[in-house]
């Protein structure tokens, strides 16, 4: 299920990675921000949302990246280059991760930025949206937002056209430790 | 029609860029649409979606109710209203109370239709459109042309010229750089915006929810910046299970853009914290707007259950030509004339109504099962009902209606002895004649027509019969046709008989909304056809045939007539297609063709009645194949030639390049002939390709058959 959903969400224009462990994930994701210039300036922050991925990690050695905030406010937000936040669920026939935004920061992280980096529970693939809405609960999750690749258009003379008004590009990392369903 | 309109017609389809966009769109679609649903059961899927749409329709106010008390319940305001102007007092007054100077909205096609956005901007307050085609064409101050892609008339260079005056500087054509601009001309007016305005594509009543499809990211961002949300939501949105929420989102992204699903679904249920704390506004409205009369009408209930994906608009021929604008309103295509007609007034479909030629594309791909083409000869017998009929149609089909009169003038013109340009009253008969011969060649009326041949056709004595039902155009124009299917049918042991008061199928008068001059046809030819005992009734013609085997019941159903009902169910349980009935009889043994020849290469034109109303295509080219041709499929081979009977004669400016298509496929796979089933076909592409030079032959299946049977 995993390689299905990989390869729905490539053909989609996502970019899908996986680690077994946080810290693998880590080592990918820090220096990431670097290469893409996330620095201490307006227009080059970089946000991450609350989420279990966070739980237990070493403030640290993250609190000390340049430019990289906990705090997400809809300015700091609006002056990020990158976003990053934990889904929940991935859907493997269409290549889409679903999560309950009712907390606007996780929102702000995944629309406001360029490129959103989305941690994924590798053992919460999903086949469908049927196994999918067994899980979802509108009374419970006021928010659920589907997403699926990144931003695109095809408006003007349908040319697809990448990063309209969300991130121009989505960043899918799948970390086994996250655990989920399926492990 | 109007002359403006016919004006808009004529500079629609002669501006290359929208009918290049158009047509390239269309074409790829066709292919992508089919991708899409790949491993995909779209016949179940789309019952589930219509069964579920049907049923939330059949008791709107209810459902709605149910709506508003959960999303209340979860701190929502619910707005419910019949009328457009109470939701613009609404919005306004939130609007005001609030202090809004500033409203960011995503596609909503509910606003549109209630033209919000000149009636906030004339009180003072300035709203900015987000999806990128609403922006460009509320910069161009137009209306969208397509539901789904608001501004698909519009090349980029437009584009450009447009943006260029917005931002105030030189911006290049180059596409990506143009949705650059959009982004960061519109970012900040997202930031700023006091209130937010979205549609909504679902609205779930046992949850209170509200369901948004978007790809480009700005429904997430008018739901979520400002702290006010107000949602405009058509009642034919609402569904009452969550579980509906399922199917609607495998159909509408396949639908409408080809797409799995968009890159962003957003389920909203009741207001959620804004990022500062405090909680949303949020305002739904429900509106009417005609809608629960419309489901009310059990003609017109079905249109309750569409999902607006555009599909219809996708795949329709002459939408491909002519664009959204000449629709004249808010909705556009086939679905927007029946809209049109329900949400301003059905005066107003009077002239766009006639665009459809009855193809029935859209009624394959439609995810709702909404029978669009059945809904617009509904508003025509409605106009027709109203205004009646015009003069000519009126003396027209007066002639039709007296077999004799309506027989003796064809055999005046035979007489005549020359092609229908001339004459004065004759020409305006329908199926048969026009002013037009502009790119296409008129047949001549036949000098003897079949109901004469047929009276010197030896015939062996024969126990089975069938009886043939010639229709005009084979009657009167291509009487050898009729000659070729007795020919096939004797030699597979079948007697064939001519009942010689056999008149017109109705479907002329039908097809222009005079539902009772059909019904007299329809039970005219009931009695007749019923005369004898015969085991089948078979026609070579597909429009005769649907009318025989479908209109003939439904008409009379329609008006009333309900006693001659079971009648009309006898002769079409007896009538059957000629290549079905072909196919059936080569099948049994009772007939084979010559073998050992290589005919070369043939292509098979689809006629629209046979292919999407009967679902008859793969019986003629087994037959063709097996008397020896080899099949060369053309592209788009069952798209419509352009004909739709009398279409050809009031619209000859859309017919006209819709035949021009069909010659270029033909051509285009080399085949020295081109078989159908329908003689109208054979008239439209046999006098097309007349005009054009090439040298195809163009035939009737029965024709090609009856050469090829063993001595």
């Amino acid at each position: 299920m995993y390689e299905q959903f990989k390869t729905r969400a490539v053909g989609v224009g996502a970019e899908v990675y996986r680690f077994e462990k946080k810290r693998d994930a880590l080592d990918f994701i820090l220096p990431f921000l670097g290469k893409e210039g996330v620095a201490d300036a307006p227009g080059c922050y970089a946000v991450w949302a609350d989420c279990p991925f966070l739980e237990g990690m070493d403030n640290g050695e993250l609190k000390n990246v340049p430019g990289l905030s906990f705090e997400v406010s809809r300015s700091r937000a609006a002056q990020s280059r990158i976003g990053i936040s934990q889904m929940e669920w991935a859907v493997a026939d269409t290549g889409s991760l679903v999560q309950d935004q009712s907390a606007a920061e996780q929102r702000l992280v995944s629309s406001l930025t360029g490129i959103h980096i989305a941690l994924v529970p590798s053992g919460n693939v999903l086949a469908d949206k049927s196994q999918l809405f067994a899980r979802i609960n509108p009374q419970t999750s006021r928010y659920i937002a589907f997403i699926t690749g990144p931003s695109r258009t095809a408006d003007i003379e349908r040319v697809l056209t990448i990063g309209v008004h969300g991130p121009e590009r989505l960043i899918i990392i799948f970390v086994d430790e996250l655990g989920g369903e399926n492990i | 029609m109007k002359s403006e309109f016919k004006a808009s017609i004529t500079r629609a389809v002669n501006d290359a860029n929208l009918t290049g966009a158009l047509g390239k769109f269309s074409e790829a679609y066709k292919v992508n649409r089919t991708k899409a649903y790949e491993g995909i059961d779209f016949e179940a899927l789309r019952s589930r979606v219509a069964e579920a749409k049907s049923s939330a329709a059949c008791h709107l106010d209810e459902v709605a109710e149910i709506f508003k008390k959960n999303a209340e319940a979860l701190g929502a305001k619910v707005y419910r209203t019949k009328d457009p102007e109470q939701v613009k007092q609404y919005i306004l007054k939130v609007a005001q109370d609030n202090g809004v100077k500033t409203v960011v909205k995503s596609k909503s096609m509910a606003t549109e239709e209630i033209h919000l956005n000149p009636y906030l901007i004339k009180n003072g307050i300035s709203v900015a459109e987000t999806d990128l085609g609403e922006w460009i064409i509320q910069l161009a101050g137009q209306t969208p042309s397509h539901m789904v892609m608001p501004a698909i008339h519009m090349t980029k260079e437009e584009v450009a010229e447009l943006f260029s005056k917005e931002v105030e500087e030189r911006v290049s054509t180059d596409i990506p750089r143009l949705v650059k601009v959009a982004r960061n001309e519109l970012r900040p007016k997202f930031l700023a915006a006091d209130m937010g305005i979205s549609g909504g594509n679902i609205a779930v009543a046992e949850t209170g929810s509200i369901v948004l499809v978007t790809n480009e990211g700005n429904a997430r961002l008018v739901t979520t910046l400002p702290k006010i949300h107000i949602a405009l939501i058509g009642v034919e949105k609402l569904v009452e299970k969550f579980e509906t929420v399922v199917p609607i989102l495998d159909a509408l992204p396949r639908s409408a853009t080809a797409q799995l699903l968009t890159s962003y679904v957003s389920i909203i249920t009741g207001p959620t914290p804004n990022d500062d704390g405090s909680l949303k506004d949020m305002h739904i409205i429900l509106m009417d707007n005609r809608r629960t009369e419309m489901a009310q009408d059990p003609k017109f209930k079905q249109a309750l259950q569409c999902i607006r994906c555009g599909s219809c608009l996708n795949v329709c021929p002459i939408f491909r030509l002519v664009g959204g604008h000449v629709f004249g309103g808010i909705y556009t295509g086939g679905i927007g004339t029946i809209l049109t007609a329900w949400f301003d007034e059905m005066k107003k479909s009077e002239d766009i109504q006639g665009l459809c030629i009855q193809c029935g594309n859209c009624t394959q791909v439609c995810p709702g099962k909404l029978d669009i083409p059945e809904m617009i000869m509904e508003i025509r017998r409605r106009l027709v009902l109203e205004k009646g009929q015009s003069l000519v149609q009126k003396a027209i089909f007066g002639v039709v209606n007296n077999r004799k009169l309506f027989h003796g003038m064809l055999r005046a013109a035979s007489v005549a002895g020359k092609p229908f340009t001339s004459g004065k009253f004759i020409r305006h008969l329908p199926l048969f004649l026009s002013d037009l011969t502009d790119g296409r060649s008129l047949p001549a009326i036949a000098a003897e027509p079949f109901r004469d041949t047929f009276l010197k056709i030896e015939q062996p004595k024969l126990q089975e019969k069938a009886a043939f039902y010639a229709g005009c155009l084979i009657d009167f124009a291509y009487p050898e046709m009729g000659v070729a299917l007795v020919k096939l049918l004797n030699k597979a042991g079948i007697e064939v008989t001519f009942p010689q008061e056999q008149t017109c199928c109705g479907a002329p008068a039908l097809y222009n909304g005079a539902y009772d001059v059909a019904a007299q046809n329809a039970v005219d030819n009931i009695k007749v056809l019923l005369q004898e005992d015969v085991r089948y009734v078979v026609s070579a013609c597909p429009t005769c045939t649907v009318a025989l085997v479908h209109e003939f019941g439904k008409t009379l159903d329609t008006l009333g007539q309900t006693e001659w009902l079971s009648k009309a169910k006898q002769l079409s349980e007896k009538t059957v297609d000629f290549s079905t009935l072909v196919k059936h009889l080569v099948d049994e043994g009772r007939l084979s063709f010559k073998e050992g020849e290589e005919l070369g290469k043939i292509t098979y034109h689809d006629s629209c009645h046979l292919k999407r109303t009967l679902n008859v295509f793969e019986q003629p080219r087994e037959l063709l194949q097996k008397a020896g041709y080899e099949l060369a499929e053309m592209f788009e081979c069952d798209m419509c030639c352009g004909m739709g009977g009398s279409y050809s004669m009031k619209l000859p400016e859309i017919s006209g390049p819709i035949l021009q298509n069909k010659l270029k496929n033909i051509k285009e796979t080399g085949a020295p002939v081109v078989a159908m089933d329908c003689p109208g076909c054979v008239l439209q592409i046999r006098g097309g390709l007349d005009q054009d030079g090439a040298e195809v032959r163009v035939k009737h299946t029965a024709e090609l058959l009856a050469e090829r049977l063993k001595d």
